[in-house]
């Protein structure tokens, strides 16, 4: 459409003349963002798929040997790796569903006249502001046993919210509801914001219940827009490393991005640990997938 | 929604607005604490019940900025007078300051250098992404290009990838090319990280300009590159303030990457405050103040920008 517009103009005035082309503009503008993101995006997976059917290890000089599918034969039959993947799926269920109730929630309590909206909404959006690594730290203080404000708050006494090991899954996902609600509140917020008001004035007029206007009118039509933050969500709550990694070091809270770490960067597993940062791949790239689909369901209702 | 009418309406509303108090007040206990925390002597950090009225210090502040050991031997009544006030406060808190032994210089802690990292890292590739997106979102605005829409496809897919997953071969490349533990490394990685996000958020906002102001202008004489330097830019600005904001604060907050690929020479904040946490009794006020001064430039960035936040985050997915 643009581009007809722009040919419309004569190719041989004077205006056009004169200086670069626009082929020469637009390859200009876009090859190098292009060649960049190939660099650094694109060669390092080839390189990693490379390094995937060897042995190497970045600790030692030995040269890789090549080893076919074994690395990834030995990951898929690992028990210990399926439960790295069983955490992790958990985590991302709970944290997921944590932040669309919450955000959803308060999305639709502030979908109304409140004193001080936008300074409210502007607070409410600092948690997802802050880096997860260094606020995740100081939620070990608030969790502490001994001296955290949490336990206090809520008279749980001496309760190990980290040192438990099926708490502290919990524990780290709470971290997570709280610093990303916000982020599924914002987009209900512009999601509920964009519903038509005719709607719900002839639900109305109609009498029908607020149960009934909620499920038949709200969600609906902001189910496409929630389906994108969940997209968002999931795929960054399966990527989680930093939160986990520094608030607990239990063997029930490894998630496979911190499996991933250690087999890289600890054990120096760099072969093994390529083919699992391939299949870790594969999954992220088939569960987005079932999610765009399914939104292009929703959003084809 | 519609207007307040029946009186149950007015209760209901009301319900809400206190339970919008009640879970903003939730929200910030967290970071109010690490506010409240930054500025208390070490012995008020950990009491039960937790102490909420106090006489604030800045000694946690000067503790975060110098390094400092425990105090073994009181200091003498004329050592403690010749010390700066803030010095004297670490010694009230049983630590010193320790100096170098030949110029008497306050050593400092890692924390400062860290902090100006964080800085230039994160404002370098800000200003990268955000300018290389800026064209490249013009280019596929603007012009034809075939196979538009598997090119865009192409650049967010970039950003779907596990950090981790990424790094294992960028670490090799980076080892053998000599970017390891390097400024630039760290800038290159956090702007090829941004950049699929900005054209992204850009080629919104660009979509959103009229086309007739360029075409007027080309009329006029310009040349294109003029018209889009003269005429779109100067529109496009506040699209890339968002954009900024987004890409500053994920360079800001980055870990993974600058855990796995910095140690002393370029590593930022976020790998750092928590390695102090070490195996002993870590000093919480120190953390927290160290945690406070990080969270302001992102505080700062998201008020200023809190109106455009919204249509930057959905970048597409609400039109206007």
């Amino acid at each position: 459409m643009a581009s007809q517009v722009m040919t419309n103009l004569d190719p041989k005035s004077r205006a056009a003349a004169k200086g670069l082309s626009d082929l020469t503009i637009r390859n200009l503008f876009i090859i190098p963002t292009i060649a960049f993101l190939i660099i650094f995006n694109i060669f390092p997976l080839l390189y990693s798929l490379a390094y995937s059917f060897t042995d190497f290890r970045a600790s030692t000089n030995a040269p890789a040997q090549f080893v076919g599918l074994q690395n990834y034969r030995e990951l898929l039959s690992d028990p210990f790796i399926w439960k790295n993947f069983s955490i992790t799926a958990k985590y991302v269920l709970i944290s997921v569903a944590g932040q669309v109730i919450v955000g959803f929630g308060l999305a639709m309590l502030l979908n109304r006249s409140i004193p001080a909206k936008g300074l409210i909404t502007t607070l409410l959006l600092l948690p997802m502001m802050l880096s997860m690594a260094v606020v995740g730290l100081f939620w070990k203080l608030l969790y502490d046993p001994n001296f955290g404000i949490i336990n206090y708050i809520f008279g749980l006494d001496k309760f190990e919210w980290l040192a438990d090991p099926d708490m502290a899954l919990y524990a780290i996902a709470i971290v997570d509801i709280w610093m990303w609600a916000p982020f599924v509140m914002l987009l209900s917020l512009a999601g509920l914001s964009a519903v038509p008001k005719h709607l719900y004035e002839a639900a109305e007029i109609d009498r029908a219940s607020g149960f009934y206007t909620f499920f038949r009118i709200t969600l609906p039509l902001v189910a496409p827009i929630l389906m994108i933050a969940i997209i968002f969500r999931t795929m960054e709550a399966f990527k989680t490393f930093d939160l986990a990694y520094v608030l607990s070091s239990q063997p029930t809270t490894e998630l496979i991005a911190i499996r991933l770490y250690k087999m890289a960067f600890q054990e120096w597993q760099t072969g093994m640990s390529s083919a699992l940062a391939y299949i870790v791949l594969i999954m992220v790239v088939a569960i987005t997938n079932i999610y765009v689909k399914y939104l292009n369901k929703v959003k084809a209702r | 929604m519609a207007g307040v009418r029946t009186p149950q309406e007015k209760w209901t509303n009301r319900v809400a607005i206190v339970a919008v108090f009640v879970a903003v007040a939730i929200m910030l206990t967290p970071i109010y604490w690490i506010a409240a925390t930054s500025f208390k002597p070490r012995n008020l950090a950990t009491t039960i019940p937790p102490t909420v009225v106090f006489q604030p210090t800045v000694s946690p502040f000067v503790k975060l900025f110098t390094k400092r050991s425990q105090l073994r031997d009181q200091p003498s009544a004329e050592e403690y007078a010749a010390a700066p006030w803030w010095e004297q406060m670490v010694f009230d808190g049983g630590e010193k300051v320790v100096r170098n032994g030949k110029t008497g210089e306050v050593r400092s802690s890692g924390y400062g250098d860290r902090f100006t990292n964080s800085l230039i890292i994160s404002i370098v590739s800000t200003i990268l992404a955000v300018s290389m997106g800026t064209l490249t979102a013009y280019g596929f605005s603007r012009f034809k290009v075939k196979g538009e829409d598997d090119w865009l496809f192409f650049i967010l897919s970039t950003r779907m990838l596990p950090p981790v997953v990424v790094a294992i071969p960028m670490f090799l490349m980076y080892r053998v090319v000599g970017l390891n533990d390097t400024h630039l490394g760290l800038i290159i990685l956090y702007t090829a990280f941004n950049l699929s996000f900005s054209v992204w958020i850009m080629k919104g906002f660009i979509d959103e300009i009229p086309r007739e102001y360029e075409e007027a202008a080309l009329v006029d004489g310009y040349t294109r590159m003029q018209a889009f330097f003269k005429v779109v830019l100067p529109e496009a600005l506040t699209g890339m303030a968002a954009t900024a904001v987004f890409c500053f604060i994920t360079a800001w907050n980055e870990y993974a990457f600058a855990l796995i690929m910095t140690n002393r020479n370029a590593q930022t904040a976020p790998p750092y405050i928590p390695s102090q946490v070490g195996s002993g009794l870590p000093d919480w006020t120190v953390i927290a103040s160290g945690t406070l001064l990080f969270l302001i430039p992102v505080a700062i960035f998201t008020f200023l920008l809190r109106n455009h936040l919204l249509r930057g985050m959905s970048f597409g997915a609400i039109r206007k």
